[in-house]
């Protein structure tokens, strides 16, 4: 594993993001902040996605799938970013949607998305929308309605043990979607199912929209509930990509969970300034916008 | 007036025309035997997925089975389908537009299990959801044909199921035919429409209105989404005195208000008796005795041809009576959950 070159990866999405933040005075800041290495080491060498080509182009959007017409099977998908699939390839569906901003910027910093595939986001008309749905750079489901990735994963994961397929099935998922109930009815089906080539990666980052998780819904101790429901799970610093990729590479015979535990202001620490709530970020007035620029300059140094 | 008993049509049926189609999964959420799948279990046990009392997850496992080419058929109740995993049967099974099966088994008020058993605006929620086909049987020869109709269709499709003891109806060589209504009987005053288990109830009066000099234009119709078949419309039009519905199922949003889209959108001007549920939750009884309790048995259907027609037809409660079906309300039928 190429931990430096993961360091990059993760380095690169917070800038990208921070730098489409200050553009467009609006992003999904302390989710790159929280999730960068573990976005990092996914593309960076945990998964074995097949490669693509050359930097794909994000196409725009051709309407929604329709029942008994041709656009059901030219639908375009996502995944398509994530490269062929094959039996040997693992798959990697993306739960947490309004995480899309630091998804595509994953996926330009590993070339798999062309490097001005951010000036698309959230335009009218284009796949690189706000809240990723299955057309949408790095999706194949659409799962904005949190919580719905982890079922469709574990189905998935059903068809490949049917076909003997080696590679593995990863959902990302954020720690807030461990509040639904649909979540945990999906970890109790996949143990029943014995389905030990289904992993979930967490960016346990203790915020949600509200603010700070202990305060809204409190979900630990999360790592006793996982495992009381017949998973394996690995409590890892989230920003450490040796522990990160150690956990990823475990094999224990169960649908195995590697809870991230982060931190949502890491290489920002201005962010600092808008707890407790981080969930998006929109600048409140010119001179907090200039602290950010003067951050931004700090972090491309 | 009686007709054949089938055992079961759909159990043996689903068993056969699943053999040679590995592709075609069953999933369960603890009703495996309630919905005629227990022997389908024992013979497929590899096909075969419990999902326990589960059904968000359950949909969303069908979600991503049909994503990678399987054909998942999820057996429950009705009501279970689509009242608490709706966001899921729509954000992970309908907006792709998933091959998922969903055999919905005692719909409307065919549940003596009550009120959170019975699926009374499963129609309505469902034709509302884009990319839904919505199929209902009739009877015996319909629940033994609809598998090859739903397995046509690329897309997910929702099936109100019957099972037990079911009347064969409709001839054996007369299968299930998609958006394609069956005309029973024809006639000039009512156009009659009907659904389900409905259609059986409805032909317990028909032969004594017709007696009475009453034309009636009778069509079964087993396909509610879509619901453009050009029968239906010529139907509508050639109805003098008015059209009637009925439907196991609330008159909001179901088969009365399909028809009555069609009969606006036309400029059909004649009035619509919807014969249903009357925007009402039911509660736990026997089929007989909630359709005679709710205004959606033969009587009714009586009752709406008297006010369209604006003449006592002289068809008693007693006349009723005596055309009962056997097959309706046998003791047979009464069934455990």
């Amino acid at each position: 594993m190429d931990l430096q070159k993961m360091q990059g990866i993760a380095d690169g999405i917070r800038q990208r993001v921070l730098a489409h933040t200050l553009a467009n005075n609006g992003g999904y800041m302390s989710q790159a902040c929280s999730a960068a290495e573990l976005l990092g080491a996914m593309y960076g060498g945990v998964l074995n996605l097949a490669p693509v080509s050359e930097p794909i182009n994000p196409p725009f959007f051709k309407g929604v799938p329709v029942v008994g017409t041709a656009s059901v099977k030219e639908y375009l998908t996502g995944a398509q970013f994530h490269g062929a699939k094959g039996p040997n390839f693992d798959r990697f569906i993306i739960s947490p949607a309004h995480y899309a901003l630091v998804v595509y910027a994953a996926l330009i910093e590993t070339d798999r998305l062309r490097e001005d595939g951010l000036d698309f986001f959230n335009k009218d008309g284009s796949t690189v929308e706000l809240i990723g749905a299955e057309h949408s750079p790095g999706f194949e489901t659409t799962t904005g309605s949190l919580a719905q990735a982890i079922s469709q994963a574990g189905g998935i994961a059903i068809a490949r043990k049917i076909r003997k397929e080696s590679g593995k099935t990863w959902v990302f998922m954020s720690d807030g979607e461990f509040q639904e109930g649909q979540t945990w009815e999906a970890f109790q089906a996949a143990a029943f199912h014995k389905l030990d080539k289904l992993r979930v990666i967490v960016d346990v980052n203790q915020g949600q929209c509200d603010g700070p998780m202990d305060s809204v819904m409190s979900i630990e101790p999360l790592v006793g509930r996982v495992k009381a429901f017949g998973w394996s799970a690995s409590v890892v610093d989230g920003h450490d990509l040796d522990a990160i990729t150690q956990a990823c590479a475990l094999e224990t015979g169960h649908p195995h969970v590697v809870l991230c535990y982060t931190d949502p202001v890491r290489g920002l620490p201005l962010l600092n300034e808008r707890r407790p709530v981080l969930h998006y970020l929109r600048f409140k007035s010119k001179e907090e916008q200039a602290k950010y620029e003067l951050a931004y300059k700090e972090m491309v140094k | 007036m009686s007709y054949e008993i089938v055992a079961r049509p759909h159990e043996q049926k689903f068993i056969d025309w699943s053999k040679d189609k590995p592709e075609v999964l069953v999933l369960t959420a603890d009703l495996t035997n309630s919905c005629e799948v227990g022997r389908w279990r024992d013979i497929y046990p590899d096909r075969y997925f419990s999902m326990g009392m589960a059904e968000q997850n359950m949909l969303g496992m069908a979600a991503g089975l049909a994503r990678e080419g399987f054909e998942p058929w999820l057996h429950t109740f009705a009501v279970f389908l689509y009242r608490r995993p709706l966001d899921q049967l729509q954000m992970s099974i309908a907006y792709p537009s998933l091959k998922v099966r969903l055999m919905g088994f005692l719909p409307g008020i065919m549940t003596p299990g009550g009120v959170t058993h019975q699926a009374i605006e499963d129609i309505a929620v469902l034709r509302a959801v884009p990319n839904m086909t919505i199929l209902e049987v009739g009877d015996a020869t319909e629940a033994e044909t609809v598998h090859d109709i739903a397995h046509a269709i690329d897309g997910p499709v929702y099936i109100r199921a019957l099972r037990g003891e079911v009347s064969r109806i409709f001839p054996k060589n007369e299968p299930f035919k998609f958006n394609t209504a069956r005309i029973l009987s024809t006639g000039s005053d009512i156009t009659l429409i009907t659904s389900g288990i409905m259609t059986e109830e409805a032909l317990r009066a028909i032969p004594l209105l017709q007696e009475k000099g009453v034309g009636i234009n009778h069509l079964h119709v087993s396909t509610l989404k879509p619901f453009t078949d050009p029968i239906v419309l010529k139907a509508l039009q050639g109805a003098k005195h008015g059209v009637i519905t009925m439907e196991n199922h609330s008159i909001v949003g179901g088969v009365g208000s399909a028809v009555a889209e069609i009969m606006a959108e036309n400029g059909i001007g004649v009035r619509l008796d919807r014969i249903g549920l009357k925007d009402t939750y039911a509660h736990g009884a026997s089929q007989k005795y909630l359709m005679s309790e709710y205004g959606m048995d033969a009587k009714a259907l009586v009752e709406s041809i008297s006010k369209l027609m604006k003449k006592d037809l002289g068809i008693s409660e007693s006349d009723l009576e005596e055309v009962r079906t056997v097959s309706v309300h046998s003791s047979a039928k009464a069934e455990a959950l």
